[in-house]
């Protein structure tokens, strides 16, 4: 029973927070609505006794969202209202509804058609971190290893777009070159 | 079973509660006869005897203080941000269990809200929720120091939730579990953690350590709101409860983190005798009191400083710390 009020009462939590997400002009609501929203989630995971998932989802959606402020906080006056351009109604509704109902028939047309079938079963024993770690290390271990390397690609890329001079290469100069370099950063330096 | 579980749940939250609240007061009044000690004052001396009353006038002050909303705040945001910092707080910990299990009229005791097994991980997570409340309140309050405060906030968020979560992974990978009474059972069979593994734990300790300063906002990083340069950041536009909420979350958080870091690393409650609950209370006594202590012995560090230390020092040696650890354990 005691499932079930927790259910609702987080799934109405959440759905209303996504809500407010969406709808309000108001920076400071929707990112704050957002981190609610998020955190909101991770009761579902606790509710189906997948806690480490749910601590994941913590940890990792309050610092992203996080992230998130520090952008509103740069590119907003976050305690005024933001006009928003808003293009033909219609077509957004549209396409937004279309979309949500593409997503419920892909994740509800496996359960409908009873095509779901758990392949690894409960190993007794095993908490449920180790289990995840099971999981990720065997059926997984490609995706993970991937989006590792993807992670590692987007870092780089990160690091270069932000980093100063990262454009030259200094393997590719002569010493004629990077000598001029370095007196113009000691002139910046002096100036 | 279920009725008398439930009912049992709500006792150790209201109790949990309470203490908490109330040490959170009582905190106050030993950080200022300590700082007062170190710098050869008395500290707060006439209400009641030797001055231990204080909280409680502080307190009545604080209920009965008028609770003024500025009008260019964003009301909603600016109300809720302090009741985010004190609930995390209390939220965090339900995974802590502060006493050994003990039977009192014949029924076994857990002092633990709920034993959960992923213990520490929550526990870190929902603590480092509770610096929304600064952010939040920061970003609410139409005030330019707010707003700094509230960006360095979200810096010291980003930066040492990555030192604390690498910092305890070596400990993680020797235990290999996330409770915490697993962590004691461990330390119980195998020694203290900071003396494990050829001083990788210790490594650990120190680290994790220094990122629990940041993380309660306490002083060498206590720049969230630094009294001298940016008044009192989020806190400026408050009044009444709404700062004292702010003010009972951070000591709560104090007394935490000073529960979790003997629990980690220190050998936390040992056997489970009442020695053993005494000597995680004197434990836990010395980190509070070590927070104090740095409070009044050190200066407060720049954010830039800050930053360094964390991404240039501190995320390095935790990253070295685990790949030691794993070369050891292999």
């Amino acid at each position: 029973m005691f499932e079930a009020i927790a259910f609702y009462l987080f799934a109405f939590l959440t759905t209303l927070m996504f809500f407010i997400t969406v709808t309000t002009s108001q920076a400071l609501y929707a990112l704050t609505a957002l981190a609610a929203g998020m955190i909101f989630i991770s009761a579902f995971f606790f509710i189906l006794g997948a806690d480490f998932l749910g601590a994941v989802q913590i940890v990792v959606y309050s610092g992203a969202v996080m992230a998130l402020y520090a952008f509103g906080m740069m590119f907003f006056d976050s305690t005024r209202e933001v006009k928003e351009k808003q293009g033909n109604k219609l077509i957004v509704s549209g396409l937004s509804i279309l979309a949500a109902i593409l997503v419920v028939l892909i994740f509800a047309a496996p359960m409908v058609t009873d095509n779901i079938v758990a392949l690894y079963p409960v190993i007794e024993g095993a908490g449920n971190t180790q289990q995840v770690g099971m999981v990720l290390f065997t059926k997984y271990l490609v995706p993970f290893e991937v989006a590792a390397v993807m992670l590692l690609v987007a870092m780089i890329a990160g690091i270069v777009l932000a980093g100063k001079k990262m454009d030259l290469s200094i393997t590719l100069m002569n010493d004629a070159e990077i000598k001029d370099m370095k007196k113009d950063q000691n002139k910046k330096v002096l100036s | 079973m279920e009725v008398a579980y439930l009912i049992e749940t709500v006792i150790k939250v209201v109790v949990v509660l309470l203490v908490f609240s109330a040490l959170a007061g009582i905190g106050t009044y030993f950080e200022r006869k300590v700082l007062a000690f170190m710098q050869r004052r008395l500290g707060p001396m006439n209400v009641g005897p030797y001055g231990m009353l204080q909280f409680g006038a502080d307190a009545i002050k604080l209920f009965t203080k008028e609770d003024i909303i500025p009008s260019n705040v964003v009301a909603p945001i600016f109300k809720i941000a302090p009741v985010i910092t004190a609930a995390t707080a209390f939220i965090a910990a339900a995974a802590i269990p502060f006493l050994p299990e003990f039977t009192i009229f014949g029924y076994t005791v857990h002092p633990i809200v709920s034993d959960i097994n992923i213990g520490i991980l929550y526990i870190l997570g929902v603590m480092g929720v509770g610096l929304y409340g600064p952010l939040l309140g920061g970003m609410a309050s139409a005030n330019k120091f707010s707003l700094l405060s509230a960006a360095r906030g979200a810096a010291v968020f980003i930066s040492y939730e990555v030192v604390t979560g690498l910092s305890i992974l070596a400990p993680i990978m020797m235990v290999g579990s996330l409770s915490l009474i697993d962590f004691n059972d461990y330390q119980l069979e195998n020694g203290w953690m900071i003396f494990n593994m050829y001083g990788v734990g210790f490594v650990a300790f120190i680290l994790f350590w220094i990122a629990g300063f940041a993380e309660t906002g306490r002083t060498p990083f206590h720049l969230i709101a630094n009294d001298h340069e940016i008044i009192d950041g989020f806190g400026t536009e408050y009044s009444g409860m709404r700062w004292g909420l702010f003010f009972i979350g951070e000591y709560a958080n104090m007394f935490f983190i000073s529960f979790v870091i003997p629990l980690l690393f220190l050998g936390g409650y040992g056997d489970g005798s009442f020695l053993g609950a005494m000597a995680l209370l004197g434990k836990m006594s010395f980190f509070f009191f070590f927070f104090l202590w740095t409070r009044a012995a050190w200066p407060d560090v720049r954010p830039d400083q800050l930053m360094w230390l964390c991404w240039k020092v501190l995320m390095p040696i935790a990253v070295l710390n685990i790949l030691i650890a794993a070369i050891v354990m292999i």
